[in-house]
């Protein structure tokens, strides 16, 4: 019997022990334009908002920095470790990230291919026991498998966070199995990160229990970015309400909605 | 020493005047030390050390920011 009263009654997403406001976390990269982006951010109600470590372009003719179009005091500039191969260069941008001086929260990714960005589980693990050392609050990207994730976990990251599907594919939950099963046996929260294509991807990634998710082609490269970012506020809430209300079970026969007695002699 | 240094600074070959300090490196770049994270051969420096930290010929100096990203 549902004590809820209706309300699906949630806690706020702790990760490293601060609360955040939204499960709903989104990517920089990639918009056609800098207003489009912030419109964007702003309909998603995304409260962390991922960027990269990047060299300055010293002749001024690529983009400047985000920070002129993002304000720091709205959002929580989680800076990620994007391009890095190997567990070294990923703790250099890290570090380099912290010195910026917003947080001590890094999402760590230690890429292992070029073709398929999938992770390099172990120059990650490396790296998150390396970082967790220097007291970041480490939140890893990593593959949909569980013993990964409890190492990582076991490194004292804050928050693991597997793929849904490849990096930019939009290819949505391939495995929602296995990203239940990394639910259910890690302590620490799971954030889903890459590869919700579209609304119901997202809904459907959510209602596997995990803490919330983390996504950015699916908005920069929709064709209304500001509307997909309505979207996929309302369907990580959806999502969200619909694991906490808890679904009905699956069965493979019809069972009918209506009385079957008191029908007409 | 008088004369001038050379030093990378994001992988291009910078001319600096000897004894030059990584703030003025940065001024002369135009670039607001607030905005911007700064490597000096592989090692972070601090904001406040920028004004101490001397270069020499040779040097790599990496400058970075955030930019979008995913």
């Amino acid at each position: 019997m549902s004590e809820r009263g209706g309300t699906g009654a949630d806690g706020p997403l702790v990760i490293g022990g601060r609360a955040f406001t939204s499960r709903l976390m989104v990517g920089t990269g990639k918009y056609a334009d800098h207003q489009t982006m912030v419109r964007a951010i702003e309909a998603s109600g995304a409260e962390v908002v991922t960027v990269a470590v990047r060299r300055v372009d010293l002749d001024r003719t690529k983009h400047e920095g985000i920070l002129y179009h993002l304000d720091p005091k709205q959002f929580f500039l989680l800076a990620n470790t994007a391009g890095c191969y190997t567990a070294d260069d990923a703790i250099r941008y890290a570090r380099l990230a912290r010195e910026a001086g917003f947080n001590e929260y890094v999402k760590l990714e230690v890429i292992g291919d070029q073709e398929t960005l999938l992770p390099d589980v172990v120059g990650l693990v490396e790296a998150a026991t390396t970082l967790v050392g220097e007291g970041f609050k480490v939140m890893a990207y990593t593959n949909e498998d569980l013993i990964t994730a409890l190492r990582l976990e076991d490194a004292g990251c804050a928050a693991v966070m597997p793929l849904a599907s490849p990096i930019g594919s939009g290819l949505g939950m391939i495995n929602p199995y296995t990203i239940r099963t990394i639910k259910r046996r890690l302590q620490a929260p799971v954030i889903v990160d890459a590869g919700v294509g579209t609304a119901s991807d997202a809904c459907i990634t959510m209602e596997q229990g995990v803490d919330g998710i983390l996504m950015n082609t699916a908005l920069a490269a929709a064709d209304d970015p500001v509307a997909m970012a309505t979207a996929m506020r309302m369907a990580v809430d959806a999502g969200r309400l619909a694991y906490l209300a808890g679904r009905m079970p699956r069965r493979e026969i019809a069972i009918p909605s209506s009385p079957t007695t008191g029908m007409l002699g | 020493m008088t004369g001038t240094i050379t030093v990378t600074v994001n992988g291009q070959d910078r001319h600096l005047p000897a004894n030059s300090t990584l703030l003025a490196l940065l001024d002369t770049l135009e670039l607001d030390p607030r905005a911007v994270v700064v490597e000096h051969n592989r090692g972070i420096v601090r904001r406040p050390e920028l004004d101490s930290a001397t270069l020499a010929d040779g040097d790599s100096v990496e400058i970075v920011h955030f930019v979008g990203g995913g």
